[in-house]
């Protein structure tokens, strides 16, 4: 059954590629218009990986065939670091809001944002990507914009919610007698915050930010599902009309989100001997 | 066109979905077993004595768990069977185990560490005195006190994973975010599904965590009992802290 | 009647009379536990004051609702003739706001026991940013002023530290010289040797000695130095369970009570 359901996937994939619809991927409607034609389909599908098998026999691995490979993937690159950019940018920005909100006076700010944090914690990212893709336009009758926006608005706000937290955490972990310090040094609450707390829970909050980066820089490769041209898009493209090449292809997908992800990786463990310095902690 | 929310798609949709929900509970599971135990098993490889051997082992971690679960989902799915000599074909329900358990369980195993570098160093001294066999050790002494405390944290990662589990509908693994697609795709309603599911994972997680946290607060009173008994005044005056410190900022 | 108390004496008749700080029946009480039962203190412009008692008697709950950390439960407190917790609008009596409390707070400076320095700053910035940020004050001018406190407290050969360079005794320093170039009326010292290692305890007194001696601010000072206490304060409180049970001049409370608790606190510290 698996194999079978393997198959009208890899066909619906060939079909679209050659289609360049922009309203594809593999949620996209179009998948059940051909569905009706599946079946009549996959005797010309096997003739197609009988001849891809018999120019490269399976699975062999090929130096040449990966570095072949890198350009075309480089294509969905463009894709995938703007929604990174653009979506850790929203992300980081909604963390301090939602974040500051949540510490705030007004009971009304906090109790919103307790719901904001809550609904976008307690649903899962995927649903929210859908929801915004497929129900959206239902709802309103508006399109917002275009598929990026919509993947850059998903992500960030999912991460925006769970960020939120490491932004209150770390703004309460500052040690009490820094406030009090800048009390008696007769600051305003503007002043405290932005001369005093901030930065102090700024060095702090790096760490978990850039474990976060980590994850919205893999949680950009869903994308891919609501038609989106990133890294895994095209490799699914080149998979889908070279089956025997999967491994290959995957490992230079991977490998290529794992260079995006070194930076992080570093900041991450940097910022753990940032934040120890500079910061007085409970 | 079918704009705007209607009630008739909702109360149709919701059995339909509720039925898949046993699935992706099923499966969440499932992953969640596979993350505990395989977590164990990077423990014990970074304990074997041989530095680059740990060291690479410490590199594969982070490969994993910083790549996109969803390609190695697909790796696993697509590619597996494509490897010559130890490709095999699974089903799609085995792929997605092994997809997101492997990821998750970098994750875990992290917990597991943190848990184990918690246990005092004079445990690990007393058991040499006592002149336990490693397997005892581990056993008997350490995992007992390193495991506990990190309940809540595992607690956590199976919430998240519940909800990272719809990606196994990409290779065809029904769930209830399948069944809603499907019906969206059928009736061309993708509003009201959808919204099922966000509310079905609302409705599961919200309370899961709530509980998690009160067994934090629970496992944090147990675990620091001593120091408690030490200074009375402490946690007390902590607490007072705690509770002005949230409007003094 | 000793030499020194007639030394003492004339001191407090020299001072300016007028008041600066009046506490009027303060109360303050955390949940069921009260902490302060009836304040009643006055403090003049220049006076030296410090207070002593055991440990929760409540000594430092007194200047931090004067610093404003802390909201007395009852009564008021006069700074420079002006109720710091309750202003009038309309002829009635209402909590202050914030702009009331600031403008008065403005008279106060505060070191605190665990020193309290902002770590992500040198210590010259520590002094510089609140008169910049809060007092407006021209960058040069404080900076300069800025040098020469720190110089003062012997620490100008390290304006560019980080404040986790230093030991205990030069980051209490520091926090004096940052509290002093806000130039306060009063100063309040909240047990700044306390967190000390015993051999850097005399360089920050002989620092607020040398602020006693040549600075005309008034001080409070809460300390466990009896004999510090003795040389620099004009008027010693002995305070037990929230109640002023003694004050007068330093020789008076020190050497020559005639209070049961206070001897007995006395001789305890003695014998340490």
């Amino acid at each position: 059954m698996g194999y079978v359901l393997k198959k009208s996937i890899d066909i619906f994939n060939v079909k679209l590629s050659k289609r360049e619809n922009s309203h594809s991927g593999l949620y996209g409607q179009r998948k059940y218009k051909l569905l009706k034609s599946l079946l009549q389909s996959i005797s010309r599908y096997n003739q197609v990986t009988i001849v891809y098998s018999s120019t490269s026999r399976k699975g062999m691995v090929n130096i040449s065939t990966a570095i072949e490979m890198i350009p075309q993937l480089t294509r969905g690159l463009a894709v995938t670091i703007s929604v990174l950019i653009a979506s850790a940018f929203i992300a980081y920005i909604v963390a301090f809001i939602a974040g500051l909100s949540k510490i705030s006076k007004s009971i009304l700010l906090r109790k919103f944002t307790g719901v904001y944090v809550e609904v976008f914690r307690g649903t899962s990212l995927i649903v929210q990507l859908f929801w915004l893709y497929y129900a959206i336009p239902m709802l309103f009758n508006i399109q917002l914009g275009s598929n990026w926006w919509i993947g850059v608005i998903a992500i960030g706000l999912n991460y925006g919610s769970y960020m939120s937290e490491v932004v209150r955490g770390s703004i309460l972990a500052v040690d009490k007698g820094q406030i009090e310090a800048s009390i008696a040094l007769n600051m305003t609450r503007y002043q405290r915050m932005r001369l005093v707390i901030l930065p102090q829970a700024i060095r702090m909050m790096i760490p978990d930010f850039g474990n976060y980066t980590i994850q919205i820089m893999k949680a950009t490769s869903l994308v891919s599902l609501i038609g989106m041209r990133d890294i895994l898009y095209y490799g699914d493209i080149m998979r889908s009309s070279n089956l025997s090449q999967a491994p290959l292809i995957y490992v230079v997908v991977l490998l290529m989100y794992f260079i995006l992800a070194l930076p992080f990786v570093w900041l991450t463990r940097k910022g753990e001997s940032i934040a120890k310095k500079g910061v007085a902690s409970q | 066109m079918n704009n705007g929310w209607k009630w008739e798609n909702f109360f149709e949709a919701f059995p339909l979905i509720l039925k898949g929900l046993g699935a992706t509970v099923g499966l969440t599971f499932a992953c969640f077993a596979f993350a505990l135990i395989f977590g164990f098993v990077w423990i014990f490889l970074k304990h074997i004595p041989n530095k680059p051997f740990v060291w690479t082992v410490d590199w594969i971690m982070i490969f994993i768990y910083s790549t996109p679960p969803l390609v190695q989902l697909f790796f696993i799915y697509y590619a597996l069977p494509m490897i010559p000599v130890i490709g095999v074909t699974l089903n799609p329900f085995i792929c997605a185990v092994l997809g997101i358990g492997i990821h998750y369980s970098t994750y875990i195993s992290e917990i597991y560490r943190s848990g184990i570098e918690s246990v005092d160093k004079g445990q690990w001294e007393a058991s040499k005195a006592l002149n336990f066999s490693a397997f005892d050790k581990w056993r008997k002494i350490i995992l007992p006190q390193a495991i506990p405390p990190t309940i809540p944290m595992l607690g956590n990662y199976l919430i998240i994973m519940f909800k990272e589990v719809p990606l196994a509908s990409t290779v065809g693994v029904a769930g209830i975010l399948t069944i809603a697609n499907s019906y969206g795709a059928l009736h061309f309603a993708y509003l009201e599904p959808l919204t099922i599911v966000g509310i079905i994972f609302l409705t599961l997680s919200y309370p899961a965590s709530i509980l998690i946290k009160k067994l934090e607060v629970k496992m944090n009173t147990r675990f620091d009992k001593n120091t408690i008994i030490a200074k009375p005044n402490k946690k007390v005056h902590k607490k007072m802290n705690f509770e002005r410190s949230d409007h003094i900022v | 009647m000793s030499e020194q108390s007639v030394k003492d004496i004339e001191k407090i008749n020299t001072l300016n009379t007028e008041q600066i700080v009046k506490y009027r029946n303060v109360t303050k009480s955390f949940g069921d536990f009260h902490v302060l039962k009836g304040i009643n203190l006055d403090i003049y412009s220049g006076e030296k004051v410090a207070i002593i008692g055991p440990s929760g008697s409540g000594k430092t709950t007194i200047i931090r609702m004067l610093m404003t950390l802390e909201e007395p439960t009852s009564g008021d407190i006069i700074v420079d003739g002006k109720n710091l917790w309750k202003m009038k609008r309309n002829g009635t009596s209402i909590p202050a706001n914030e702009k009331h409390i600031s403008e008065l707070r403005g008279n106060i400076g505060m070191v605190f026991q665990h020193f309290n320095l902002f770590p992500h700053m040198t210590i010259l910035e520590n002094c510089m940013v609140a008169p910049i940020h809060v007092k407006k004050e021209d960058k040069k001018e404080v900076q300069e002023r800025s040098i020469q406190m720190l110089e003062r407290v012997g620490l100008g050969n390290k304006l560019n530290f980080y404040p986790s360079q230093l030991s205990g005794g030069q980051k209490q320093r520091v926090a004096m010289a940052r509290a002093l170039v806000m130039r306060p009326k009063i100063m309040l010292f909240d047990e700044v040797t306390s967190a000390l290692d015993p051999e850097l305890v005399g360089e920050v007194l002989e620092v607020i000695r040398d602020i006693a001696h040549n600075d005309d601010m008034a001080m409070i000072l809460v300390t466990h130095e009896m004999d510090f206490a003795l040389d620099v304060a004009d008027k010693v409180l002995f305070l037990d369970q929230g109640v002023i049970i003694e004050q007068g001049t330093a020789s008076e409370v020190l050497e020559h009570s005639k209070n049961e608790r206070v001897q007995a606190f006395l001789r305890r510290f003695r014998k340490i």
